[in-house]
């Protein structure tokens, strides 16, 4: 076998933003030459050239001929398209080249938290990463599996690495939807140990294929010394999923959610997608039941016309009739109108805020049971009721002085 | 040529093109004195009684017009990025043999690199206008024999009036006309809605030629253009792509980064309480300004709140306003869109205006300051709120200025713009050409956030329990800086040629552009 010579990463042509295109080529001793153009040139060209130079030292490329077309790519996008690069060369390299984490982006979760909206990200398109935060959805997710080119998972695995580490979200929880297994497994070192928050598992059939993450997660863990939590969230979308979902959704105390994608779904039972959704009200219902009796969220599937937002509004309605409190988004602009339909209506907070009050009269005064008026509150309506108040505030619908009001 | 450090800190050379000129004094510290520019005595006796100015070709007015070696020839911009007429024109000059041409466009467009080969033989000297494009890059690099004067257009219209520039031949593009030179802009298969931007010259030039492609017979009504200034007609095939003079429509944009900075600017403008009923805005063209319109929209209906007027450039968006009995009128400078042409053309509160109703510097008032606000866009802006709309960060002109200079004038001036495009930072130390003082600049509105210039205490105090992201702008310059990779580097120009003047409303000049070193 001939030894690979050169090889290349990135993304290159008139419409690529905020991404680029590398070629390394071994040459004979001559040392390190750059060559190509950038669109930042003027700004950041020293930068670039640093960059480009501290890499090659890292990866102990002593004469190589370096090839740049730079549209604009992040310093994290232009050290994952040279690292791979340098993958694709020389495939027994497994040192890492790690940024600096961004500190603004360690936050720790919450196994309860809101996530009524997540935000699917192309683990591929750095350009849509840096923004997304911004728009405020509960959760973005990174990736990996369907939205990636079959011929492209490395260059995805190694832009969501850097992503995790430098990009800030701003506040928002940081999901990486892996591959299915087995190949999801090989996804996980490159997120464990760095800084994400949920793992969601595609085409999740069993509770074994849980525990198979769960494990690999807690030796990388162990490896790295990961302090943080990482949540599951396993994906139905097959009916033998949808038949096993109380199994799956109980199969690790660190499952947060489950959740449905349809458009497998459909497929496995042989049906379409429809509008009025009778084929997967089933499923959804199996979903909603399963996750409640294992105590963990249930999340609804993504709404993808990204252009009739009265109808994703009629949807999370329904949605949230079914029992689900969370949706997926495709597109930024989903993700208001998704927060909107969860909110509490008003009927639904100032009974809430009735609740509310008695009960906290009632621990002031010690009293074991609650009650308004002459009826007496269980402690689940109790716990709807906070949850309602909690939204509220979320959704700015109340402030934080409503007990004066 | 000399470099003399203005009262804004910038280099501007003491004359150029073999003028003397005034270094920028700070904002209204320039008030000259005496008389305006004034017109030759035309009598009508000299023109035919039966009102017939029709020549047979554009050559043969231009011969008529006396063109010569080094004169002064203005266009104006209403047929955008359609416009052939003016590559036609400079086709016929060059055909002529004349040389030197000092080029005065109320603007220029791509289309326009045609005229690339005429500023490399020498056939044009300058451009006075603006150097959008490819005009850019090869001023830029330093290929222009003259120096380029970037000019707003009020200030096109003061350096007419006070007599800095005189025209002396005018051609002008005019969708309809009849025989006595009175033209329009709202019919015709060329129309453009209005043809404003060539008032001045129409009033001021020592020879005017219109040239139409729908000649009707007199009376052309309404007379936009009056014939009574006009000297020759000239009747062609065609004035330009009329797909590309004002588009079928103007779509919003889909960018959710460019939506979110529209939203927080509609909320900004309510919360400021600016959107009160009488109120007016004036709305820019980019896709991020016409959303804008529509989130204000929204907001003026559930609040019942009615504007007295809006400013144009018209679209189908702000019609929408006026059709809808959400702004009682439309005081427009140039129509975008066919929506807007057939308004204008239709409704009598769709007013048409020239720079002189808008931005006159030597006017007796100004309507741009009685503007509740404008949101405009640039292309750099620096942490005392100077602005930039001329050029890149990588040095390279790229656009012209349009009414933007004039339009800081407004109560409340916000700029809508992405704190970064790619990796370029938008917000910066010092931006590289000053285009806008910071004190004019009230608010910069950025997706990462929003900052309110400190001079405005009062929008402060109002906004203080805003739920938008309100920070200072170092704040949000670090916050871009640290995405990028580090505060970006200058870009390398030769500090001895100045390829380009940026002009202040008043005339003075405010900054330089240097050659880019390439």
């Amino acid at each position: 076998m001939e030894n690979i010579i050169k090889a290349s990463a990135g993304q290159r042509g008139d419409k690529v933003r905020s991404d680029c295109y590398i070629e390394i080529e071994l040459a004979k001793p001559g040392g390190i030459k750059i060559t190509g153009k950038s669109k930042v040139e003027a700004m950041y060209g020293d930068s670039i050239k640093k960059q480009l130079l501290d890499m090659c030292g890292f990866f102990e490329l002593s004469d190589a001929s370096i090839y740049l077309e730079d549209n604009g790519a992040l310093p994290f996008v232009l050290a994952a398209r040279f690292e791979l690069a340098v993958k694709r060369l020389l495939p027994k390299c497994e040192k890492e080249y790690l940024l600096p984490v961004n500190k603004k982006n360690v936050y720790p979760s919450k196994i309860d938290r809101l996530r009524r909206s997540r935000l699917y990200l192309p683990g591929n398109e750095p350009k849509f990463f840096v923004n997304a935060g911004l728009h405020n959805p509960d959760g973005i997710i990174l990736d990996l599996e369907d939205s990636v080119a079959h011929t492209e998972k490395d260059a995805a695995q190694l832009i969501v690495r850097n992503a995790l580490r430098s990009v800030e979200f701003y506040g928002a929880e940081k999901m990486v939807r892996i591959n299915q297994l087995p190949r999801g497994l090989e996804d996980l070192k490159y997120i464990v140990p760095h800084n994400v928050h949920v793992i969601l598992i595609p085409k999740c059939e069993s509770a074994g294929q849980v525990q198979q993450v769960e494990q690999e997660v807690d030796r990388l863990k162990k490896e790295y010394n990961v302090k943080n939590e990482i949540y599951f969230m396993p994906i139905v979308e097959s009916a033998l999923s949808v038949i096993r979902a109380y199994e799956i959704a109980s199969a690790s105390k660190n499952i947060c959610a489950l959740t449905i994608g349809l458009e497998d779904y459909t497929a496995d039972i042989g049906t379409q997608r429809t509008n009025e959704g009778k084929e997967s009200f089933f499923a959804r219902s199996m979903v909603v039941n399963a996750a409640k009796a294992a105590g963990v969220q249930a999340i609804d599937t993504v709404f993808s016309d990204v252009n009739d937002m009265e109808a994703l509004r009629q949807s999370v309605i329904e949605a949230k009739s079914l029992g689900f409190e969370g949706k997926g988004c495709i597109h930024p602009r989903q993700i208001q109108v998704v927060h909107e339909a969860f909110a509490p209506t008003p009927e639904e907070i100032t009974k809430a805020k009735k609740i509310v009050l008695a009960f906290e009269e009632a621990k002031k005064q010690g009293l074991g049971v609650v009650s308004l008026g002459s009826k007496m509150i269980d402690a689940p309506v109790v716990k709807r009721a906070l949850r309602s108040i909690d939204l509220a505030l979320q959704n700015n619908l109340i402030d934080g002085k409503w007990r004066e009001n | 040529m000399k470099l003399i450090k203005n009262s804004a800190g910038r280099f501007v050379p003491d004359q150029i093109n073999g003028k003397k000129q005034i270094p920028f004094k700070g904002v209204d510290k320039h008030k000259p004195t005496g008389y305006k520019a004034k017109p030759a005595i035309k009598t009508c006796i000299d023109y035919p009684s039966d009102g017939n100015k029709i020549v047979k070709s554009l050559k043969d007015a231009l011969t008529k017009a006396g063109l010569k070696d080094g004169m002064t020839i203005s266009t104006h911009h209403h047929l955008r990025n359609g416009d052939v007429l003016t590559n036609y024109l400079f086709d016929t000059i060059k055909q002529m043999g004349v040389k030197n041409i000092r080029w005065f466009p109320s603007a220029s467009f791509p289309c326009h690199q045609h005229l690339i080969k005429y500023l490399e033989d020498g056939t044009i000297h300058h451009i006075e206008g603006s150097m959008n494009g490819p005009l850019g890059r090869f001023t830029t690099e330093g290929n222009m024999k003259g120096v380029g004067v970037l000019r707003s257009h009020g200030g096109r219209y003061q350096s007419v009036q006070d007599g800095e520039v005189h025209i002396d031949i005018a051609v002008i593009a005019a969708p309809t006309a009849d025989p006595f030179g009175n033209s329009n802009g709202v019919t015709g298969k060329s129309a453009s809605g209005l043809i404003g931007f060539a008032l001045a010259d129409s009033e001021y030039a020592d020879n005017v030629i219109v040239v139409t492609d729908n000649l009707v017979p007199f009376p052309c009504v309404p007379w936009q253009i009056q014939g009574n200034n006009v000297d020759y007609v000239v009747q062609i095939d065609s004035l330009g792509d009329s797909s590309k003079i004002v588009s079928g429509t103007t779509e919003i944009t889909k960018s959710p980064d460019r939506l979110l900075i529209a939203e927080y600017v509609a909320q900004f403008i309510d919360e400021a309480g600016i959107m009160k009923d009488g109120f007016s805005f004036q709305a820019g063209s980019g896709g991020t300004n016409l959303a804008f319109v529509l989130f204000l929209k929204e907001r003026m209906k559930a609040k019942g709140v009615k504007a007295r007027f809006v400013r144009g450039g018209s679209t189908k968006y702000l019609v929408q306003l006026l059709e809808e009995g959400l702004t009682d009128y439309i005081l427009d400078g140039q129509t975008f869109d066919l929506e807007g042409v057939r308004s204008m053309r239709e409704n009598p509160n769709h007013v048409n205006t020239s720079p002189f109703t808008s931005y006159n510097f030597h006017g007796k008032g100004n309507f741009a300051s009685i503007v509740d606000t404008a949101v405009l866009g640039a292309t750099e802006v620096d942490v005392n709120f100077n602005a930039n709309v001329v050029s890149h960060s990588d040095g390279y002109l790229l656009h012209g200025i349009g009414g933007w200079q004039n339009c800081l004038y407004s109560k409340c001036t916000i700029l809508a713009i992405p704190s970064f495009r790619d990796r370029i930072p938008v917000i910066l130390d010092d931006v590289t050409t000053l285009c806008g003082p910071g004190e004019l600049v009230d608010v910069i509105i950025t997706e990462r956030g929003i900052a309110i210039n400190p001079k405005r205490k009062d929008l402060l105090a109002k906004l203080k329990k805003s739920s938008l992201p309100i920070k200072p702008i170092k704040e949000i310059r670090d916050e871009v800086n640290d995405i990028c990779g580090g505060a970006p580097q200058k870009p390398k120009v030769n500090k001895n040629k100045v390829v380009a003047v940026v002009k202040w409303i008043d005339g003075t000049l405010l900054d330089s552009v240097f050659q880019v070193e390439k």
